[in-house]
């Protein structure tokens, strides 16, 4: 049975960007945007199910994030997550992507063994591409990024496909071993309704001190941690202390990156030109893009 | 992201308003099913929530993954190849999408893995799916078979066949019509025999237009009793597909290319009964065609909305004379009657749902002696159950017959808004106009339907429904107050317009009047059910109006024709068609 730890991260959907979702300070107004599952983390979730189904796995979803962020983690036990876990501290709070990945790095070493770590290329509210190479370094395993297909596994090894510029390349890896997953990787599955049926009363500790609206048709005897923990509905949550992490490298101490300031940049037409639909026509339309670096 | 739950209001309305509390109770009895698995609700809120989270999912699912594929459905189409039928590549992707999510087996309870749904709310997977594609859900659909084999089959066919239907592993196909038994079943001649050497059935015999006809598990209706015409020789049999029947040949459609009709040859198929000898047609078959005909009445109803659908967003985008054609008095007066058709219809399918819901707890609390449940005595359980049962028989027909009339008229009109552009295959319109057109056809014609419908009528079925309307409002009437008054009126007259056939003992006169007496009684429906919806919600009291005051005038004429009781046409049919018979 492989074991495979998939990171995702709850985003704000950047998909349908207005210009209240800026705050003056350069930070995201996350109540302008409703929070969604990144989406190339979905791909790479969907990447380790289908291990999963060909060659038998544990799957394991790790996130930080506020206590909502238990929202994605419910959604990866719809999709056929096994194992999920909610890194959430004040303290994290504010983390670039090295504070991120110093944490993400600390919380997997406390898990013993694991073979693979999908993560999804890129989140699209900094769009960086660095947390999943950054956890590899980390944690001193090889990575290897932008990866469309897994073409073989066993024990020792993995072979996969990954596209880079004007082509696609194949290389094998020893395991364990960091992938981050491409969009087009995939077409990641819906949630299951009966596991939805199921796994939409899995909370976290937070969720469950402070029972709320969303709780209402819980029974009453099931509301103790105990009983949860029996039903494999209580959603892991994991403060600093839990992965031993140092508070220096945490959060906005450990993060060197400053938002120095941040431009609106609007994008319009402001002239049209015309190309006569013949081959002068478009021959100085391939001309002027290749003059613009364009092409 | 598209999603045709979240994003219709009119579905939205219907679910808010949903009180089902006992109906749920006693399909998940009192939530005792949770204790068994994991993924029952555990109260009524909890139920609530699931079917919620089930209508979204379903909503995005057929707005995002079927619809954008039911343009290459349509294209490529099911297909013969060596004998077998094969879907075409986008019909198997969406059965997989939805295989994949659990979705199979909507009703069908949960010790065989289906998700133990009501009726309701299986009902508006089912319209949304034919939204996005009309011929999928001929497929998808087509579990009414597992749903019949659930009802009357033993505990064995059950243990073996409904597992395999709500895991998506075999579909259904329910094979009744023959060359000269059409809407006339009694006609069927496939024999079934015993053969007392292998102790088996074995079916002989054609059956034509079978709707997925490749299917793994098929319901037959076949003559087990020798020498009989009737519809009393006539058994239901379970057959499996093996090498005992052939499939000749696959029919070329003028829609719903993606679901497969089929003529099959069945020689010496080895079979098995279900249920009893001889109850083939007379129970099986009716209850089997109840489900089938809602589910046709809601195919059409989803067909429609697509068509709508698009017909309004062509009409906000389209511009001439210098303005968005909506704007246009003769673009919007077809727009807003086709709505208005929409949402009548819409209450009309899920009032129909619902009773089909509340007859089936009621039986499975008489079945299982729950005697206290519903705290009345089983006499009047029974009392209540065979009303309701006389309900479904009325409801399920007219629902049909005025569904797949108006979802007829709605893309006629859809092309009519889009002109020219309409009547091109780059538009999605001139699909859905031709995959309404079998609705009005399949599992009995509108003819068919009307025929269905007119005992009710003749035994005043409606008058309790009008009543019960008229109740609810009483003192609330305010600015309805004069319609109400108008629907009072009519209903007597509706009421003498009756009486008048029944006294006249003309079955010709009765047979001729029956559709005119049926959208009589459809005006008064609607009108009612307009009013009680406009208690809640805005758009319905303009609805409510529109309806009064555009619809039901055409009371009236009905009427009139009615008690003239004018004969020249029956008596002279043959003299206005120039014919002899």
């Amino acid at each position: 049975m492989y074991q495979i730890i998939v990171l995702v991260k709850q985003v704000p959907d950047t998909r349908d960007i207005t210009t209240k979702t800026m705050k003056e300070d350069g930070t995201v107004n996350r109540t302008a945007l409703p929070a969604i599952f990144n989406p190339e983390d979905l791909n790479a979730l969907e990447a380790a199910l289908l291990i999963k189904e060909k060659y038998g796995a544990i799957v394991t979803v790790i996130t930080m994030g506020p206590p909502s962020a238990a929202e994605i983690l419910r959604e990866s036990l719809y999709r056929g997550a096994d194992k999920v876990i909610l890194l959430t501290d004040r303290r994290f709070a504010g983390s670039d992507t090295l504070a991120t990945s110093y944490i993400l790095s600390m919380a997997i070493k406390r898990i013993e063994k694991f073979d693979i770590i999908f993560t999804g290329r890129q989140a699209i509210d900094g769009d960086t591409a660095q947390v999943g190479p950054q956890v590899a370094e980390k944690l001193n395993i090889p990575q290897i990024t932008y990866m469309q297909e897994v073409l073989h596994l066993n024990k020792n090894e993995i072979k996969i496909k990954r596209l880079i510029d004007n082509g696609i390349e194949v290389l094998k890896s020893k395991l364990p071993v960091l992938i981050t997953v491409n969009n087009t990787s995939n077409t990641p599955r819906f949630p299951s309704i009966k596991q939805m049926a199921k796994f939409k009363k899995a909370i976290s500790n937070s969720e469950l001190t402070k029972v709320s609206n969303t709780l209402k048709y819980l029974s009453p005897e099931r509301y103790s941690e105990e009983t949860l923990i029996q039903n494999r509905l209580l959603i892991n949550e994991w403060n600093m202390e839990d992965i031993n992490a140092n508070p220096i490298l945490c959060g906005i101490s450990g993060s060197p990156t400053k938002v120095f300031k941040i431009n609106y940049v609007t994008l319009e037409t402001k002239e049209t030109k015309e190309i006569p639909p013949n081959e002068k026509g478009i021959k100085t339309l391939i001309q002027e893009l290749i003059k613009e670096h364009i092409v | 992201m598209a999603n045709f739950f979240t994003e219709n209001s009119d579905r939205l309305f219907h679910f808010n308003s949903l009180d089902i509390k006992k109906i749920v109770e006693s399909l998940e009895d009192n939530f005792n099913e949770h204790k068994r698995f994991d993924y029952a609700p555990e109260n009524y809120e909890d139920a609530m929530d699931n079917y919620k989270r089930i209508l979204e999912l379903v909503g995005q699912i057929s707005a995002e993954c079927i619809a954008p594929l039911a343009k290459s459905v349509d294209e490529q189409g099911a297909f013969y190849k060596e004998g077998e039928v094969e879907y075409a590549e986008g019909t198997k992707q969406s059965f997989e999408t939805l295989r994949k999510a659990d979705l199979i087996g909507g009703t069908l309870p949960r010790k065989y893995g289906g998700l133990n749904l009501p009726n309701v709310v299986n009902n508006i997977i089912i319209e949304m799916v034919s939204e996005a594609d009309a011929s999928f859900m001929n497929i998808y659909g087509l579990q009414d078979i597992a749903v019949t084999i659930n009802k009357f089959a033993s505990e064995e066919q059950k243990e073996k066949i409904l597992p395999l239907f709500c895991k998506g592993e075999v579909t259904g196909s329910m094979d009744l019509t023959e060359p000269e038994a059409g809407s006339d079943l009694q006609a069927v001649q496939t024999k079934a025999t015993f053969d007392e050497k292998e102790n088996c059935w074995k079916l002989n015999g054609v059956k034509r237009f079978i709707t997925n006809g490749g299917a793994r598990v098929h319901l037959v209706l076949a003559r087990s009793e020798e020498g009989t015409q009737d519809a009393r020789g006539l058994s239901m049999f379970l057959y499996l597909k093996d090498g005992g029947m052939k499939i000749r040949r696959i029919e070329n459609k003028l829609g719903i290319h993606g679901s497969p009709t089929t003529e099959l040859e069945f020689n010496d198929a080895k079979c098995e009964l279900v249920g009893k000898r001889r109850f083939g047609l007379i129970k099986y078959v009716m209850h089997l065609m109840n489900g089938a005909r809602l589910g046709v009445a809601i195919q059409a109803l989803g067909i429609a909305q697509a068509a709508y659908n698009k017909a309004l967003k062509y009409a906000l985008e389209r511009k001439q004379f210098g303005k968005k054609i909506i704007e246009l008095p003769a673009v919007y007066d077809m727009l807003t009657n086709d709505r208005m058709d929409i949402e009548a219809t819409r209450s009309l399918i899920y009032h129909t749902g619902l009773i089909v819901d509340e007859l089936e707890s009621i039986e499975k609390t008489l079945e299982e002696k729950q005697e206290n449940f519903f705290s009345e005595k089983p006499a009047n359980q029974r009392e209540r159950a065979r009303k309701l049962s006389e309900k479904v028989e009325l409801f399920t027909p007219l629902a049909k017959y005025y569904s797949t009339e108006a979802a007829n008229r709605i893309c006629y009109n859809a092309i009519q808004i889009h002109g020219g552009t309409g009547y091109m295959q780059d538009f999605d319109v001139e699909r859905h106009y031709r995959d309404a057109r079998i609705t009005s056809i399949y599992e009995g014609t509108t003819q068919f339907q009307v025929v269905a419908a007119i005992g009710g009528i003749m035994t005043k079925q409606m008058d309790s429904e009008f009543e019960k309307f008229r109740k609810s409002a009483q003192g609330h009437e305010g600015e309805f107050k004069d319609v109400y008054d108008v629907l009072l009126k009519y209903e007597r007259m509706f009421n003498k317009a009756i009486d008048k056939v029944r006294e006249l003992k003309n079955k010709d006169f009765r047979d001729y009047i029956a559709r005119t007496l049926i959208d009589m009684a459809l005006l008064l429906y609607m009108a009612y059910s307009f009013l009680d919806e406009a208690k809640r919600n805005p758009k319905k009291a303009l609805f409510a109006r529109k309806f009064a005051m555009e619809r039901l005038p055409g009371f009236e004429p009905n009427y009139h024709k009615v008690m003239e009781v004018d004969e020249t046409t029956i008596r002279n049919y043959e003299q206005l068609l120039e014919i002899k018979i």
